[in-house]
């Protein structure tokens, strides 16, 4: 079976998993990037034709939305909230230092494939600020330390 | 043990594994019941042990100092309900927060769950709309419309199929409260919905919540579970009433979602783009269906409202806002959490009184209340009482009663560029004022932050056309930021000006 065709069948599965649900787009295209690790260019068309849908429409929903990516994130990915009450506790502070660490601006990976950096905006730990999400895992209270620390788990 | 993110965030899956490796090392058996957050961020992650005299309370604990639980210590805080911060609270909605296991029905019918539900089932829907509107509860989600003329609106319409949406995208920087009860007690969002249904004669919710809160995301959608599995939903609501079901959405990371017209775009599988009102959604909603979209604290609230009877919440509160807020005080805090109180409290005891002024210790400059298109308030504002009204007097507005505080550091300037960045990088692109007017309204802030003092006027013409031309409050309220910020801290507006002459 070509990697095509394995693509297909199983883009095919997902949408037959959702069938039923009223308004499905959106919880396919979670399970569509749960499943590849983004939403694939090529998986467009099959959507549409799945769930009786123009390409325009399934496109425009995928790039209307933050989360989709239209790329596989870096092995890791580092999320740090932008919003205003991290930014009154230093968060500017510590993204600008992470960007400079990592030599990365916002949305980009690293060319080793190892991380992707993104903004966030608010993980609602606002009185714990600031906040920062690594590989889905909740980090508060964010400082120097802490992100050092987190800056070395995410190199490799 | 807290299961809250904030704690997790702040070490507690560390902190229990200690906690039972020392309890080993002791030879005590340890009985770890995970409960939601008391909303005391500042001391999480808090350990309460179960005394006979109540719920003794360590924190903020470290996994290094679980000793401390078995031996006492310096972070013994005493009995929780005794603590400051607790005493002078109002808990209505989040009375059972922190306190129980969230997924145990038992737990939740020990603590009055399910009386309200059950109230309502016993009364006709006349009766019901009468309570909610007697109430005084208006939308907790930021709008502030009362909630039982939306649900009267809903009831009276006809057609085959109604809707009950739960905004639970709360994405506005500074709020927590939507998160916090879903992840620490989600059966009282999932009985507001129920009596929601059976009031308003629609037989499907939708709790759609944002992607960025996982916890949540997982806590409600086991609660639902549960409750339907225990025939709280279903083909019957609690064994007597009509059909009603829930099911759980996520959202996809955008903030303009939380408008509840973009919501129902984004429910129905498009982009979140604002639909023009009217039509309201009460009347053509979801799939174009009479729909109630509530604020999930609105709706956590409705069975403290039948519980306790209407006038019993109206009692609280002042002017037009009755009942009680959540409020949630975050950014440079020492202390910062979630306080339930009535409304009528002053910005100033709320900031300098229980939130102990600033984490850095330097002095507040501003204090943005609303979330991200709420208004600065300097400290010569402070004595405002939390209401609606009287924020809406002040320039400002409650919204979802986020309250982020800044010390003297913070740059004004710089906070009214956010608002600009942010509205440009989340506007859905429907209607110009927002779309073009938050990119132009950057690029208006950079000429000033050059120098140039003739973009000032043009900056406050271009707040007044996106506050009088937007579509929704996205662009509408960015104003807000900017035009308080200008108003309340020219300085930091006039010193790049002097710098350049």
């Amino acid at each position: 079976m070509s990697g095509e065709a394995l693509d297909r069948a199983r883009i095919g599965e997902i949408v037959a998993a959702h069938q039923g649900m009223e308004g499905e787009l959106l919880p396919v295209l979670h399970a569509v990037q749960a499943a590849f690790g983004h939403v694939p260019q090529a998986a467009v068309p099959v959507l549409a034709e799945g769930l009786g849908l123009t390409r325009a429409e399934v496109h425009g929903v995928v790039s209307f939305y933050h989360d989709f990516r239209e790329a596989p994130a870096g092995r890791h990915v580092l999320r740090l909230c932008r919003a205003e009450a991290c930014q009154a506790m230093g968060g500017d502070r510590l993204a600008l230092a992470a960007q400079e660490w990592l030599g990365l601006d916002w949305h980009q990976t690293s060319a080793d494939g190892a991380v992707t950096l993104e903004p966030v905006f608010c993980l609602g730990l606002c009185a714990c600020a600031p906040a920062a999400q690594v590989n889905g895992r909740l980090v508060g209270r964010l400082d120097d330390e802490k992100l050092a620390a987190l800056l070395g788990g995410v190199r490799s | 043990m807290p299961l809250d993110a904030a704690a997790r965030a702040c070490g507690a899956e560390e902190v229990v594994a200690a906690l039972q490796a020392e309890a080993v090392l002791r030879g005590i058996t340890l009985d770890v019941v995970r409960n939601g957050s008391r909303g005391m961020v500042w001391l999480e992650p808090l350990v309460e042990v179960e005394t006979e005299k109540g719920r003794a309370g360590f924190g903020p604990m470290t996994a290094a100092d679980v000793g401390q639980v078995f031996d006492g210590g310096p972070l013994a805080l005493g009995l929780v309900e005794d603590l400051p911060w607790m005493k002078a609270q109002t808990r209505l909605t989040f009375a059972r927060c922190g306190v129980i296991d969230p997924l145990s029905l038992a737990d939740y019918r020990a603590h009055g769950g399910f009386v309200g539900l059950e109230r309502a089932l016993g009364m006709g829907v006349e009766a019901r709309l009468a309570d909610v509107i007697a109430s005084g509860l208006r939308g907790r989600g930021g709008a502030g419309f009362p909630t039982g003329i939306k649900w009267r609106t809903v009831a009276a319409a006809v057609a085959d199929r109604k809707y009950i949406v739960c905004n639970a995208d709360e994405g506005d920087s500074g709020t927590f409260a939507d998160r916090m009860i879903m992840e620490g007690d989600p059966f009282s969002v999932i009985e507001g919905m129920a009596i929601a249904g059976i009031t308003v004669r629609a037989t499907k919710g939708f709790v759609y919540i944002r992607s960025e809160y996982p916890d949540a995301i997982a806590m409600m959608t086991a609660a639902v579970d549960v409750a339907r599995e225990a025939g709280v939903l279903g083909a019957s609501v609690a064994g007597s009433g009509p059909a009603f079901d829930i099911e759980v959405r996520v959202g996809a990371g955008a903030y303009v979602c939380g408008e509840e017209t973009s919501l129902l775009n984004s429910l129905e599988g498009k982009r979140g783009v604002v639909r023009a009102k009217p039509p309201l959604p009460a009347l053509e909603g979801f799939l174009g269906k009479p729909t109630v979209v509530n604020n999930v604290i609105s709706l956590a609230t409705i069975p403290v409202i039948f519980e306790r009877g209407a006038q019993a919440y109206a009692d609280f509160g002042m002017g037009r806002s009755r009942g009680t807020i959540p409020l949630q005080i975050a950014g440079n805090v020492a202390r910062g959490g979630l306080f339930e109180t009535a409304f009528g409290m002053s910005l100033g005891d709320i900031v300098l009184g229980l939130a102990g002024g600033t984490a850095s210790g330097r002095p507040v400059k501003a204090v943005q209340v609303g979330g991200p298109l709420g208004a600065y308030f300097p400290p010569a504002l402070f004595d405002t009482p939390f209401c609606y009204e009287e924020y809406a007097g002040a320039g400002g507005l409650v919204g979802h009663a986020g309250i982020v505080v800044f010390d003297d550091s913070a740059d004004m300037l710089a906070q009214a560029r956010f608002a600009f960045e942010f509205c440009a990088i989340e506007s859905c692109g429907k209607c110009t004022p927002c779309r073009i007017g938050a990119v132009r309204g950057v690029e208006t802030i950079d000429r000033i932050a050059r120098g140039e003092a003739a973009a000032v006027p043009l900056l406050t013409d271009l707040c007044d056309t996106m506050k009088a031309g937007s579509l929704c409050a996205l662009g509408g309220f960015t104003p807000y930021p900017v035009m308080s910020a200008l108003r309340h801290f020219p300085d930091d507006f006039a010193k790049a000006r002097e710098a350049a002459e």
